[in-house]
């Protein structure tokens, strides 16, 4: 063993190494927006601060283990030696320091990061609804008078406001590398505000399971390097010219697994609210202008051929 | 109508995996039984095990159906490893959805509820009433019960197997997934009535020992001096009796939202699905404590037995197991951070959860200053405690990470929160479990088990647990979500092929347990355990033979000091021969238990298929039971003392003490088969 050197071993293991690490692409280590990058930040720091406890109990342990074995008869050995007020004040005070550290840390990043802050930016935000189904997820732009299946754009550095209900089981709405997740659920409404620094197509996906078909729930988000870029984007979505009225979202509702992107025009106006109130009954009582009348004769609608099916 | 929703398409005849699984458990049980029949053990098995109130005996038929249904646990594991490894790019795999969402559901409930739980309890059983110098618990024919709401619980869950399904929602199961609308089959039921009566079960055990360690501990010792096993699980047991009718609410409002059209849960008509998350997890996070505190306790048993020392900071240990159980109460937000609570919430619950890790941090610092100026003997219990100590630290800050909600949003629901929870369970509970077993082993049985294989097993299971584990932890990062059926990452595919051979590597380690269980009763003479005191053990458990005789001890021990039975040994009071016995109490064994919960299977079983007129039997059958047990006169007897001098006589001369020919001074004297202190 004379010629053994450990270097080689890592050249000969390289490759291996190469392949495994090329997997960080994509995940939630390699962020493309600021939200994203200030998680991963947090992440690394707030595992580093446990470190600083965990690596001396894990060196601790082979230490003792090792200089106090039992055939080692040099080692001192007191067997009535049980309390220690100094070393009961070190384990119990250097614990809470760390956990000090870290407190401090969660109240400011946990404000920070809260998924229903807007973003700073001088930027206009654009808005976009969503609403989960068995399986699939439906994008309505509605300052911009289209709808989606399975797949968003928006540019680059400009904020993006979602508001998320479902109208099927609970499920959550992911784009790992733009940032958290955050449930989507029927008859509630959450929301999360993302953004993108850097052009791409990133994966989003149901990160809660809901039944069958949930492995195929998975939907492109695409950042765009220009604004001219998503208008062109927007372009294509309207040229598809299927209009998304309430007997179209009676069908897409309907539970179909792995579907592929679709595009939609002109949503029927207020399709979102119509969708959360579904699940809420007696609301159509309280309307009382022309806008709320036309809201609950749309919930009422799509009511008709309810998701859920009670048996 | 007589059937109810059953019909012949309930049973999957025409799938070939599921007939083959059923055949092949059917087979083994009829192999278990011709050989019972063979050996006429029938009437024993009845008298000896099935009716007894004993808590030895109950506490090894707790640990058997724990190691079975360990099998069954693991078995869903090996399918979704392989599974997952096999259904990448396009791919998918043998199993469709339709049954690989039972499958991961089916080892969540099983793991946690059936194998965990029992093991657990089981060593709480026999341990518990001979570290304190009790004779049995408080309640024998309710702990006797108990075990056998257990096995009425076990039953239905491993029916769903061959009639009709289990459950498609995930061990959780959130509504309103798990509401008729989604979930119109039977696979719900059979999870809420499994998990409702197996929970009454628990929670009277949990009353039952805790009245025994009030009211039953031997004269002299107090409450601060009780070995600290006894403590952990007397937290675990505070903590069942304040969580798990919880549960056992949040249950029975998805079965009456299921069964008579309530919308406590549902989506529509005024339902909140938010309100099981909480209650869920009211019970949910208590619950992990409730599985790993008992653990610590074994951890600390094992760590100042076999280093020859006594415990460091005892009373700080008992402080920090309180600690952690309170806290434990007040976190359970943490596991849906992203539903949608404001900041100042999810900031609250994150900073609260990561204040646990003080009196956990310090227990582990307790630990290392156990062995620090010890004697250390790596037996395997050893192995298993030390090797929790480096896995549970990186578990513990992995769920500290998760507890700050800025890294959750993005951790939550990926394999990184799978890594972490099996880190915590496996890496903390398990390993706790199998120390116990194998540190127990000779005092339940009468000999060791062998330590080869036992170190085998060890090495298998660490090694296994790292290969599958920390590739989940990768996968997580790379944005793999739980639950996934098929994947079409091909970044992902290395790391899901290495935690596929990891949990083949658990499974050689699983091999060298059963193997070893095999050799040990095999080798039994040779590991005989004569003195009752194979380690060179502190507390009281120790002081009686092994096994222990029936009464558990001829005279109740007197307690001065926490590691009682070191203290008897150095006053040289530990092998006394008693000058003549008094008569011992003791309960008789009843078969109500097994009826109860035969019943209760039939109730069970009626109310998954709404046969109600079977439901009716059943629970006619149950309070008739009861009913005869409350005018049942033959409850209790008394051991005569020349019983308990025969046995006692048989005892003292298998040690070489002559009973007879009897000084004082023969109690000072080094016992034939007793151990040295420092070899290993």
């Amino acid at each position: 063993m004379r010629n053994f050197r450990p270097t080689r071993l890592l050249w000969g293991l390289s490759p291996v190494l190469a392949v495994l690490l090329s997997g960080c692409q994509g995940g939630i280590l390699d962020p493309k927006g600021q939200v994203a990058a200030d998680e991963k930040s947090l992440i690394i720091t707030a595992t580093l601060l446990m470190l600083l406890v965990v690596i001396p109990v894990i060196v601790m342990t082979f230490l003792f283990a090792w200089k106090y074995r039992a055939s080692n008869k040099d080692a001192i050995y007191t067997p009535k030696w049980s309390h220690s007020n100094k070393i009961e004040a070190v384990v119990w005070i250097i614990p809470i320091i760390i956990v000090a550290c870290l407190a401090v840390v969660t109240w400011k990043t946990t404000h920070k990061l809260d998924p229903y802050r807007p973003l700073d930016s001088d930027k206009k935000p654009i808005n976009v609804q969503v609403v989960a189904m068995n399986w699939k997820w439906l994008f309505i732009y509605p300052d911009l008078n289209i709808a989606t299946v399975n797949q968003i754009a928006f540019p680059k550095d400009v904020p993006v406001n979602f508001r998320i209900t479902s109208d099927a089981a609970m499920n959550s709405f992911f784009i790992p590398q733009l940032g958290g997740q955050i449930y989507a659920m029927a008859g509630m409404e959450t929301k999360l505000h993302l953004i993108a620094n850097e052009a791409g197509t990133y994966k989003g996906m149901s990160s809660n399971y809901s039944g069958a078909g949930f492995s195929g729930m998975k939907f492109n988000a695409i950042a765009t390097e220009t604004p001219e870029q998503f208008d062109a984007w927007v372009q294509k979505v309207r040229a598809s010219g299927k209009a998304l009225n309430a007997d179209a979202y009676l069908a897409l509702v309907k539970p179909s697994e792995n579907n592929a992107a679709a595009f939609y025009t002109t949503p029927e106006p207020r399709l979102f609210d119509a969708v959360l109130h579904k699940y809420m009954a007696g609301r159509q009582s309280l309307a009382a202008t022309d806008d709320e009348l036309k809201l609950a004769a749309l919930t009422k609608r799509l009511c008709e051929t309810p998701a859920v099916k009670e048996q | 109508m007589l059937l109810g929703k059953l019909t012949l398409d309930a049973i999957p005849y025409k799938e070939p995996i599921i007939v083959a699984a059923l055949s092949g458990a059917g087979l083994m049980g009829l192999l278990v039984m011709a050989l019972i029949t063979k050996f006429g053990k029938w009437g024993y098995l009845w008298k000896e095990w099935l009716t007894s109130v004993d808590h030895k005996k109950i506490g090894v038929m707790y640990i058997i159906v724990a190691m079975i249904m360990l099998l069954r646990g693991f078995a869903d594991a090996l399918m979704m490893r392989a599974q997952l490894a096999m259904a990448t790019d396009g791919h998918l795999g043998v199993f469709p959805p339709e049954h690989y969402d039972q499958i991961f559901t089916a080892h969540g409930v099983i793991m946690i509820i059936f194998m965990a739980m029992p093991f657990m309890t089981g060593l709480m059983n026999i341990v518990v009433p001979l570290q304190i110098g009790a004779r049995d618990v408080a309640f024998p024919f309710l702990n006797s019960l108990s075990f056998w709401l257990l096995v009425s619980a076990v039953i239905l869950v491993n029916l769903s197997l061959g009639v009709g399904n289990f459950a498609r929602t995930g061990w959780v199961a959130y509504p309103p997934l798990s509401e008729l609308g989604f979930s119109p089959d039977v696979g719900v039921d059979y999870y809420t009535w499994a998990l409702q009566i197996s929970g009454i079960g628990t929670t009277l055990t949990a009353i039952n020992f805790l009245v025994t360690i009030i009211k039953m501990r031997a004269p002299g010792m107090k409450l601060m001096q009780m070995p600290i096993f006894t403590w952990t699980c007397t937290w675990a047991n505070v903590l069942i009796v304040a969580s798990f009718p919880i549960l056992t609410g949040a249950l029975a409002m998805l079965s009456l939202d299921r069964y008579l059209d309530f919308h406590f849960f549902t989506a529509e008509a005024g339902g909140n699905a938010m309100m099981y998350l909480n209650l869920f997890w009211a019970w949910g996070h208590p619950e992990v404590y409730i599985l790993v505190l008992p653990a610590f306790g074994i951890f600390s048993e094992v760590i100042s037995t076999f280093s020859g020392k006594r415990l460091f900071g005892h009373t700080s240990m008992i402080i920090a197991s309180g600690v952690i159980s309170v806290l434990g109460f007040m976190v359970w937000l943490h596991h849906f951070f992203t539903m949608g609570s404001g900041a100042d919430v999810n900031a609250f619950f994150g900073i609260a959860t990561m204040v646990i890790s003080v009196p956990t941090g310090v227990k582990l610092f307790n630990w290392l200053f156990t062995m620090y100026q010890g004697r250390i003997r790596f037996t395997p219990p050893v192995l298993w405690t030390m090797g929790f100590m480096v896995t549970f630290s990186i578990g513990g800050m992995t769920g500290v990470l998760m507890a700050v909600p800025g890294a959750d949003f993005v951790l939550h629901n990926s394999l990184f929160l799978i890594a972490h929870f099996h880190n915590t369970i496996i890496g903390g509970a398990v390993f706790g479990y199998l120390a116990g077993f194998s540190y127990w082993f000779p005092k339940a049985f009468g000999f060791k088990l062998n330590e080869k294989l036992g170190k085998a097993a060890f090495w298998f299971w660490q090694s296994g647990f790292m290969f599958a584990f920390i590739p989940l932890y990768v996968l997580g990062f790379l944005g793999m979500t739980r639950r996934l059926n098929h994947t079409d990452n091909p970044a992902w595919d290395p790391w899901l092929y290495i935690a596929c051979v990891g949990a083949v590597l658990i499974a050689c380690g699983i091999g060298c347990q059963l193997l070893q269980i095999v050799v040990s009763i095999r080798d039994r003479k040779k590991l005989a355990d004569v003195t009752g005191d194979p380690w060179n053990g502190h507390t009281l458990e120790w002081s009686t033979s092994s096994p222990p005789p029936f009464y558990n001890f001829a005279t109740v021990p007197h307690v001065h000091d926490i590691d009682a039975f070191t203290d008897m040994k150095e006053k040289g009071e530990a092998y006394k021969v008693p000058q003549k016995y008094a008569p011992i109490h003791m309960p008789s064994n009843t078969a109500t238990g097994v009826y109860i919960g035969g019943f209760t299977t039939l109730l069970g079983f009626a109310l998954i298929w709404h046969i109600w007129w079977l439901a009716i039997v059943g629970l006619v059958g149950i309070i008739g039971a009861m009913l005869a047990r409350a005018y049942d006169n033959n409850l209790d007897y008394y051991v005569q003392p020349d019983e308990v001098e025969s046995i006692e006589r048989a005892h003292f001369e298998q040690m070489g003490i002559d009973v007879d020919n009897y000084t004082e001074r023969d109690a000072e004297k080094p016992r034939r088969g007793s151990r040295p202190t420092t070899t290993a």
